[in-house]
């Protein structure tokens, strides 16, 4: 079976992630509830004319796919394979109020279009001229894992030597108000907004477009190997350790043999026994990562993750500012990560060098 | 190849509420497209629309569902269809085998949304609907109700959904990444979508007429419908009855524009050539096609000139399309049309393309206008969505 590689990643996020070394320049923002995405040159990627007419996730998903396929000296790929909780949700809010505001009537389609959740991937196809598979995943938090596992697959049956693969959510005004309604992000006046240690309940919220080339080819330049990737619905908080230990004997690992785990921590204190039971018990003596003080929380904040951990697995090198502990390992080869929302949707991540 | 054993199948459309009330409609010719009845919408005396006649507050006392529960309508549907399609598979405990649900809308709780969006902030009990409007949520719902713990995911890709999370089903068992999978897909009418291919001016204010020279646009439609796969060793462990098999997939895109399709049907061409690969069939193996036929004038002949282009110097099986009956009913569309090409190989008969007058100037192409019966081994079902994507599959008897 043709093993999978990440051979070129492209990250857009609320963090400087591009045209930068490795988070050297990131900021841990504990005074927001909702974070912004530091936006790239579009102009440098897409002609002035498209920009005015594309939707944000569009664009960001345009530029960090030409990042990721740059970074893999490719000019197309076989397939295009995408994840998004909410889609272009700027342009499904500006339809609706149009629809509501208007009585139904002076519509024009453009933002219908573009709400269509697989927008990006077929604007991506449509920039590139690739007729290859094209898929969009919508479903929460394991959006991005759903995409990637589908990237692996294709791989693996042979289906495709190469997949652009890649997760994208945007902020949209209206939604994230009502998000704030419902509890989902952390209601104002009650900073600092600390991940590690929350008093509150909902997260601090963000945005972001996070792509990579998958190849069933070994580089030099080669990030890291996707061992395996596995979704649950559903799962108690005690049966998790469980999961994770069958999980990783199925690829004939340990929990010691992980380097390095990367939890999906938001700082919502009515969930955050189902990382916490794994810090302190399974993973103690494992060194353990976040990001989502970083990148905030948003159904495909987990893309964010793995363009983390792939950084980590390349460069070998930790930014203390995504140290959850203090322990170090003299190597950084076999990284796992878990992520979960409001105790659903549960994903697991490995990747080796 | 052999192909991957479909055991279970359960829907709800305008033409039914279960597999056998959608098959005597369909040899029956009881067409449901209608006035819209469950949305208020000013366009309610110009569309007319493929509507399920249940009210949201029928479907909560039949599905049982709590009081205080937040289903959107979509979910509602989809629930209904993949209980009875569990049901009608035999399947008593659910999480026995590694079991996933691969659902697909491309609404999702949209009619919830529209129905409540400025009122969220002025009366506390309607907060609850706020996070049913996530795509995701759906599938979520229909999870619970079936007691799914495993994989759950959902596919949105506009109306070809449903095709593509049949074939994401057929290669997860394919692949042993699962042992069984509910696939599918659910959407319903909104006023979102309703005003959206309105703008597109894609709507017909008649009866749908595919393939037609005179053919005006769509018919909306609601409905849900999902297939249980399962794989041999479960089959033959539990001596299951197989009512056919998924044998083929492809999926390509046209990559030609967000919302047409090209001249040639690029997108549509490759699906299809996939999808014979996959199956180790040829053309000529088709005994009937089940046309994506939505019978937009763009629609209708990119798909037409790729199922030539894919048969070439041969005849091209009996076709028809099914949405004169059900209307399109988008990401759900190639779930209830699964169910429809099952069917078609168990009784043997080619459906009706209805409303079908004159053919198309451009090519030498009719569909099968009377309900026809003949053996039938082989069915390719076609469906495309916004952009570019380009779904094809192929169900065959079972031996």
């Amino acid at each position: 079976m043709k093993k999978t590689y990440i051979n070129g990643v492209g990250c857009i996020s609320t963090q400087k992630t591009f045209d930068t070394v490795f988070l050297e320049e990131a900021v841990y923002n504990q005074n927001d509830t909702i974070l912004s995405i530091v936006a790239p040159v579009y102009k440098d990627f897409i002609t002035p004319a498209a920009i005015r007419r594309m939707a944000k996730g569009v664009k960001n998903g345009i530029v960090a796919s030409a990042l990721a396929l740059k970074d893999a000296q490719l000019e197309n790929v076989d397939a295009i394979i995408t994840g998004t909780g909410l889609g272009c949700i700027e342009d499904s809010e500006k339809f609706l109020k149009n629809i509501l505001d208007n009585n139904e009537e002076f519509l024009t389609p453009t933002s219908f279009i573009q709400s269509t959740h697989n927008t990006v991937g077929a604007q991506i196809a449509l920039s590139l001229q690739c007729k290859g598979y094209n898929f969009t995943y919508v479903n929460g938090a394991v959006s991005f894992e759903s995409a990637l596992l589908d990237a692996k697959m294709q791989i693996e049956e042979n289906g495709a030597n190469s997949v652009l693969v890649g997760g994208i959510d945007e902020n949209g005004e209206y939604t994230t108000s009502l998000f704030k309604l419902m509890g989902r992000i952390k209601q104002d006046g009650n900073q600092p907004y600390d991940v590690l240690n929350p008093t509150s309940t909902g997260a601090v919220f963000g945005e972001g477009a996070s792509f990579f080339v998958l190849e069933n080819e070994k580089k030099d330049t080669s990030y890291a190997q996707v061992l395996d990737v596995e979704i649950k619905n559903t799962l108690e908080e005690n049966e998790i350790e469980g999961e994770i230990i069958t999980f990783l004997n199925a690829n004939n690992l340990q929990i010691s043999d992980i380097d390095a785990v990367v939890l999906g921590l938001d700082g919502n204190i009515t969930f955050d026994s189902y990382y916490k039971n794994l810090t302190e018990n399974a993973f103690a003596k494992t060194p353990q990562l976040y990001y989502k003080h970083l990148s905030g929380e948003y159904d495909t904040a987990s893309a964010f993750a793995l363009w983390m951990a792939a950084k980590v697995i390349k460069t070998q090198e930790i930014p203390e500012i995504i140290k959850v502990n203090s322990v170090e390992k003299p190597t950084y080869n076999t990284i796992l990560l878990y992520n979960q929302l409001n105790g659903k949707n549960h994903s697991f991540t490995l990747l080796s060098k | 190849m052999k192909g991957v054993a479909i055991t279970g199948m359960g829907i709800i459309s305008s033409i039914g509420n279960s597999v056998e009330e959608n098959f005597i409609s369909l040899i029956e010719n009881k067409v449901a497209i209608t006035r819209i009845e469950n949305i208020s919408t000013v366009h309610v005396d110009v569309i007319k629309v493929g509507e399920i006649k249940k009210t949201n507050a029928e479907l909560i006392e039949e599905l049982e569902l709590s009081e205080d529960n937040n289903f959107s309508r979509t979910a509602m549907i989809g629930a209904f269809a993949a209980k009875q399609a569990v049901q009608n598979a035999g399947i008593t405990s659910i999480n026995e085998f590694r079991t996933g649900l691969i659902s697909a809308t491309s609404v999702g709780g949209m009619d919830m949304t529209e129905k409540h969006y400025y009122n969220y902030f002025k009366d506390p009990e309607l907060v609850k609907y706020i996070s049913c409007h996530d795509g995701g949520d759906v599938a979520e719902k229909i999870a619970e109700e079936l007691g799914l713990k495993g994989m759950v995911t959902t596919i949105s890709t506009a109306c070809s959904s449903a095709a593509n999370s049949i074939m994401l089903g057929a290669r997860l068992i394919k692949n042993g990444k699962l042992d069984r999978v509910i696939v599918g897909g659910t959407d319903a009418l909104a006023k979102f979508t309703i005003n959206g291919f309105k703008t597109l001016m894609i709507l017909s204010d008649d009866y749908n007429k595919p393939f037609d020279n005179n053919r005006k646009g769509l018919n909306l439609g609601e409905a849900a419908a999902y297939l249980v796969l399962e794989s041999d060793e479960i089959v033959e462990k539990q001596n299951k009855k197989v009512l056919a098999r998924v044998s083929g997939y492809g999926n390509a895109n046209d990559a030609f524009h967000q919302t047409a399709s090209s001249e040639n049907g690029d997108g549509a061409y490759l699906a299809m050539k996939k999808a014979f690969e996959v199956s180790g069939l040829k053309p000529s193996d088709i005994d009937y096609i089940n046309v994506h036929g939505t019978a937009t004038p763009n629609n209708d002949l990119s798909e037409g000139r790729a199922l030539l282009r894919i048969y070439g110097d041969e005849k091209v099986p009996d076709f028809s399309s099914t949405k004169p009956f059900t209307g399109h009913t988008l990401a759900a569309a190639a779930a209830i049309e699964a169910v429809y090409s099952v069917l078609a190989i168990q009784n043997n008969v080619v459906y009706p393309n209805l409303n079908f007058e004159t053919p198309m100037e451009e090519f030498d192409l009719e569909p099968q206008t009377a309900t026809k019966m003949k053996n039938i081994e082989h069915v390719l079902s076609n469906s495309f969505g916004f952009g570019g994507n380009c779904s094809t599959l192929i169900f065959s008897k079972s031996e």
